[in-house]
């Protein structure tokens, strides 16, 4: 069984609307995994819930078999690394790491060697007499790591961490969250609005939007393989036209141009009309007199835009506005007649909402 | 250029009404003669040892320290979590709460000292000391609530959360964590309360009475029947201590603990 199970859970502040709808949620032992959403979506408020500060109006959570649905904070046992770092202005760098060890009542020799034990691994040992105002923000965040992993937590929960650093640090930082995790092999949950950032270091992503999870899955899936409209849009997708099943393989868009997709997975077989997707760089633009005539879409060049790699149209077609990257070799002006070719093995199709 | 100069005169008037009076009293309070009079006649600090020596004012300048004091402390003990809860729940109503424990600033001195004696003296039969301090305790909390309430809103609530998941309960998260951290809010919050404890008068006027008495009140009566500058002379001690007290405050915390 999952060492985190998250069923059903119902979150509402005012008692009328729902910040979590029915959230359901299964980490695995030792796993990173990220909640990435919009900010409103609820990831904080799910990290909240694990945390124990927000009381849930309805579903449970089972942490290692055992209901930790109303089980007090200080007693979760779960390290927590705040956005604002959150640390004791009043407490030296040791004092605050050693906070944790206090409560639990260790021995003064135990709580050194820890303390000093943790700040090695964070990189600190020279500050350890030092204030948090007398720290960058770099090396606060470091103590809040170490605070919070001092005390041996069975869950690590990690709330957006980064987004108070400069670009740089924070790609240190993430690399360094992530090397001590795998060190430790604790469990960590981290939330954060940053695609990149959670890619990078997540074994799992849950892509929330409005209060519920919309895919759970490996970064890698999640990127090549989105389930919903939402999380494609979220992660680049930009392009979405209506599709209707023909026959396997063979869809139909509104214009009746038929379009064949590789990928055998619908979603519903009720279902009849979908959503397909494709990236902007996975459209290959062609002259209109190209001889390519499977999976080709007609239009007309709209707009053109420089994004450094390459071009980027927006093309007027017949299902719409789409928008295709394409590279500098062959330039295209404004009103040129082209055909978009959709390679088979690119379009998606996605789950329509009512799934 | 003509308005700065009606603005240069309206600011100095101001200053002389309001620091004019100070000064004569404080010069009077050196007169060697008999009558309270300025320019003062001669010079001595006659006045200042009679005031030491006069037992009425030291018993009741110890009534005033006591109740100040007492009062403060309780004021403190119900206001710090008073201002706790204000600052950090949301319920429903909270608008009316606040309002009730800030309402003893609004509601005049007087109808207080009034009401204060109508119901602990007349109806509760209290004695005049215990009346005395209760009437005080309502009338300082509301500084205790502001001034420790802004401390609190200044202070990152997340602090004390990380306190909770470090595994303290939160009791001893708001000893260990929260109450460090605003402890110039609770010395500011204390001089305040005391001072005006110490210095008021329209309540403490209907709660004082035979054998308890604090010392403005004492002032005031012993005014009515003598005219000699002991009473100079106790007002220049008062607000030498005053200043002493805001001078400690300015240099340990910053006066802006007062106007947040």
């Amino acid at each position: 069984m999952a060492l985190i199970h998250l069923k059903d859970i119902c979150v509402s502040y005012d008692g009328k609307s729902d910040i979590l709808k029915k959230l359901n949620l299964n980490i695995e032992k030792g796993q990173f995994v990220s909640l990435l959403g919009p900010s409103g979506c609820g990831k904080t408020t799910t990290l909240r819930v694990i945390a124990g500060f927000i009381d849930t109006r309805a579903g449970e959570f089972i942490f290692n078999g055992s209901d930790y649905t109303r089980l007090a904070v200080h007693k979760r046992n779960f390290g927590l690394v705040f956005q604002s770092y959150a640390l004791f202005p009043h407490l030296t760098v040791f004092d605050n790491v050693a906070f944790g060890l206090r409560m639990r009542k260790t021995s003064k020799e135990e709580i050194k060697e820890s303390v000093e034990g943790i700040l090695e691994v964070v990189d600190l040992s020279a500050y350890s007499k030092r204030y948090p105002k007398e720290l960058s923000g770099g090396q606060r965040q470091r103590v809040a790591l170490a605070r919070a992993l001092v005390i041996q937590p069975d869950l690590l929960l990690l709330d957006e961490p980064l987004s108070n650093l400069d670009a740089k640090l924070r790609l240190k930082m993430r690399v360094e969250i992530k090397k001590i995790q795998q060190k430790m092999g604790i469990t960590t949950l981290f939330v954060t609005h940053d695609q990149e950032e959670c890619f990078s270091v997540s074994d799992m992503v849950a892509v929330m939007n409005k209060g519920v999870v919309e895919q759970y899955d490996s970064p890698e899936k999640i990127y090549s393989r989105p389930k919903t409209e939402f999380v494609a849009r979220f992660i680049g997708f930009e392009n979405f036209f209506s599709l209707k099943k023909q026959e396997n393989g063979i869809f139909l868009t509104d214009s009746g141009i038929s379009i064949h997709i590789d990928e055998e997975e619908t979603y519903s077989d009720r279902e009849e009309v979908f959503t397909g997707t494709i990236r902007p760089e996975n459209i290959e633009l062609l002259p209109s007199d190209s001889n390519q005539t499977d999976n080709v879409i007609q239009g007309s060049i709209e707009v053109r835009t420089f994004v450094g790699k390459d071009y980027q149209y927006s093309v007027d077609t017949e299902v719409g506005a789409m928008i295709v990257n394409s590279s500098k070799e062959r330039m295209y002006h404004q009103g040129d007649k082209v055909k978009l070719h959709l390679p088979s093995n690119k379009v998606l199709i996605l789950k329509s909402k009512e799934d | 250029m003509k308005n700065n100069k009606i603005l240069v005169l309206v600011v100095i008037l101001v200053y002389v009404f309001l620091c004019g009076p100070l000064l004569i009293i404080g010069a009077t309070a050196f007169n060697s003669g008999n009558i309270m009079s300025f320019p003062p006649k001669g010079f001595s600090f006659r006045w200042f040892a009679m005031v030491f020596q006069s037992e009425t004012f030291m018993t009741t300048l110890g009534i005033s320290f006591q109740v100040a004091v007492l009062a403060t402390l309780i004021a403190l003990i119900i206001g710090i979590p008073a201002a706790y809860a204000l600052s950090r729940k949301n319920y429903r109503g909270k608008n009316i709460v606040q309002n009730i424990f800030i309402s003893p600033i609004i509601v005049p001195g007087v109808v207080l000292g009034f009401a204060f004696f109508r119901f602990l003296i007349i109806k509760l039969q209290f004695g005049v000391f215990l009346s005395l301090l209760i009437g005080h305790v309502i009338i300082v909390i509301p500084y205790i609530i502001r001034v420790i309430g802004s401390s609190l809103d200044n202070l990152d609530f997340s602090i004390e959360e990380a306190a909770v998941s470090l595994g303290a309960t939160k009791l001893r998260a708001f000893f260990l964590i929260v109450l460090p951290n605003i402890t110039s809010g609770v010395i500011a919050a204390f001089m305040l309360a005391f001072i005006n404890s110490f210095n008021n008068v329209p309540a403490s006027l209907f709660l004082t009475g035979p054998g308890v008495s604090t010392l403005p009140i004492s002032m005031m009566s012993y005014v009515e029947y003598n005219y000699d500058p002991a009473i100079s002379a106790l007002s220049v001690i008062l607000m030498a201590m005053t200043v002493l007290i805001m001078f400690i405050i300015e240099k340990t915390l910053g006066l802006s603990h007062f106007t947040k």
